[in-house]
């Protein structure tokens, strides 16, 4: 397993918004993450990647305990130094993009494998170089991003997370931010990295892309996981009712 | 007095008031800095500490302030301030101003959005390679009409160094105005403050536009 978080529970005040959630990832799955805003996906996620600290509950990736929970039902997280290592393990494409403005595309995507994984200028310019390639954005490497549309933004910021060779990469609600017409290009980059086998999670509300996409999808409300299974089976037969509900405010 | 006279004896109050000028920004800013990131610390003694440091600068005249440096130590330690005019001179308006170049810095590392960080986090970069890398340069880009403000008043703040007696272009004005009485020292003092804001605002709108290159 990439990642295992087990028994997870964050409360924000005196408001919880995850109660006791368990979800693994395998190589190579594609997980789709769906349900009403709320519902506590995105903090699911953001829990994951450390930008929120849990109350209570174990995260491990590669079978390496990141925070696990003391007798005392603490949640104890490794030293910031280890921490800094479990974030080599995976990448986070956020909803507003949160590049770097004042760097150029191609500066982007190989600072951090520069100054943070001490990679050569040559062999980080490389590789930036094909990813962005891949994205269909090689000619732009010297915009800033202020120049780009939303679209291409969110593709750059996919590539800088790819540039860290992640072992798993996060999406939070990569195409909310981005008009209509401009979703396509980002699903189509993620669908992509879906055939090559790339470990993803991926917190959307496109409905059609999570059944295309996903090996597996799962439906969280009010903190909780109510099902999860084959993205077929729960599309077009949900077994619990908040699923079915849920689902019916996109058939209209 | 002719006018060339004049204008010699002033140049050397011009100097120093160059001289007062170039220290305090010299001093001054990089002091703001490391008072703004203070301000933030973990600690509440250095919180504590820094806040009432910028609450007393920014609460009282600056010239009262100069008066303090300059005779504090003798009145309160009964020290010889002999020699100790220029240095108290700088001390007063250094620490005068990284109060308010701090206050500016904060501003601007508090308007980040908190994106930034947290995608400089998630990729692994340090506290510090994220200050200084991600952080800090868009800060400076946002604060520098603030700067440019502070760095405005400055110029014409140096002439309360006259307070101390320190000969730099104002108090040279009153003086040879009195013992000529002549009204061109004033006009003389006033060109060089004009002139000397103008090159400011000059150089200053020059580093705006090379910051201009992203938005």
């Amino acid at each position: 397993m990439i990642l295992e978080m087990n028994n997870i529970r964050k409360s924000f005040g005196a408001h919880e918004v995850l109660k006791d959630i368990s979800i693994g990832v395998d190589r190579g799955e594609v997980v789709s993450i769906i349900g009403p805003s709320g519902s506590g996906k995105s903090t699911l996620l953001r829990c994951a990647t450390f930008l929120e600290t849990i109350d209570g509950g174990d995260i491990s990736y590669m079978g390496e305990h990141a925070v696990h929970t003391d007798d005392a039902g603490k949640a104890v997280y490794v030293s910031p130094q280890k921490l800094r290592h479990f974030r080599s393990y995976y990448g986070l494409v956020f909803q507003q993009f949160n590049l770097f403005p004042h760097y150029s595309i191609l500066k982007n995507l190989i600072d951090a494998p520069m100054h943070v994984q001490g990679k050569s200028k040559e062999e980080a310019t490389d590789l930036a170089m094909a990813l962005l390639y891949k994205m269909g954005l090689s000619e732009r490497a010297d915009a800033y991003p202020y120049q780009l549309s939303g679209g291409q933004q969110q593709r750059v910021a996919i590539a800088r997370a790819l540039a860290m060779s992640p072992e798993i990469l996060f999406f939070d609600e990569p195409t909310s931010a981005l008009d209509p017409e401009l979703t396509g290009e980002v699903l189509k980059v993620i669908r992509e990295l879906a055939e090559e086998h790339m470990t993803m999670v991926v917190v959307t509300h496109e409905m059609p892309f999570a059944k295309a996409v996903s090996n597996r999808v799962v439906f969280m409300a009010d903190g909780v996981i109510v099902e999860q299974g084959d993205p077929q089976d729960v599309f077009d037969n949900p077994q619990e009712e908040r699923t079915k509900q849920f689902l019916r405010v996109f058939e209209r | 007095m002719t006018l060339s006279t004049m204008l010699s004896t002033m140049a050397i109050g011009m100097l120093r008031t160059f001289g007062v000028f170039s220290l305090t920004l010299i001093g001054s800013l990089p002091l703001g800095m490391v008072v703004a990131l203070l301000k933030k610390s973990r600690f509440a003694v250095v919180r504590g500490f820094i806040s009432a440091y910028i609450s007393i600068i920014r609460g009282t005249p600056l010239m009262l302030q100069l008066l303090v440096w300059y005779f504090g130590p003798f009145y309160l330690f009964g020290m010889n301030i002999g020699g100790w005019r220029f240095p108290a001179v700088i001390l007063g308006f250094v620490l005068n101003y990284a109060a308010y170049f701090a206050e500016i810095y904060r501003g601007g590392i508090e308007s980040m959005p908190v994106g930034q960080y947290e995608a400089a986090e998630v990729l692994g970069y340090t506290h510090t390679q994220t200050f200084m890398r991600i952080i800090l340069p868009q800060v400076i880009k946002r604060i520098m009409p603030s700067i440019t403000n502070e760095v405005i008043t400055l110029v014409k703040d140096t002439s309360l160094a006259f307070t101390l007696a320190y000969q730099e272009v104002f108090s040279l004005a009153k003086q040879i105005s009195a013992s000529q009485t002549s009204f061109m020292p004033f006009v003389i003092a006033g060109v060089f403050y004009f002139v000397a804001n103008y090159a400011v605002e000059f150089a200053m709108s020059r580093i705006e536009k090379a910051l201009d290159y992203y938005k």
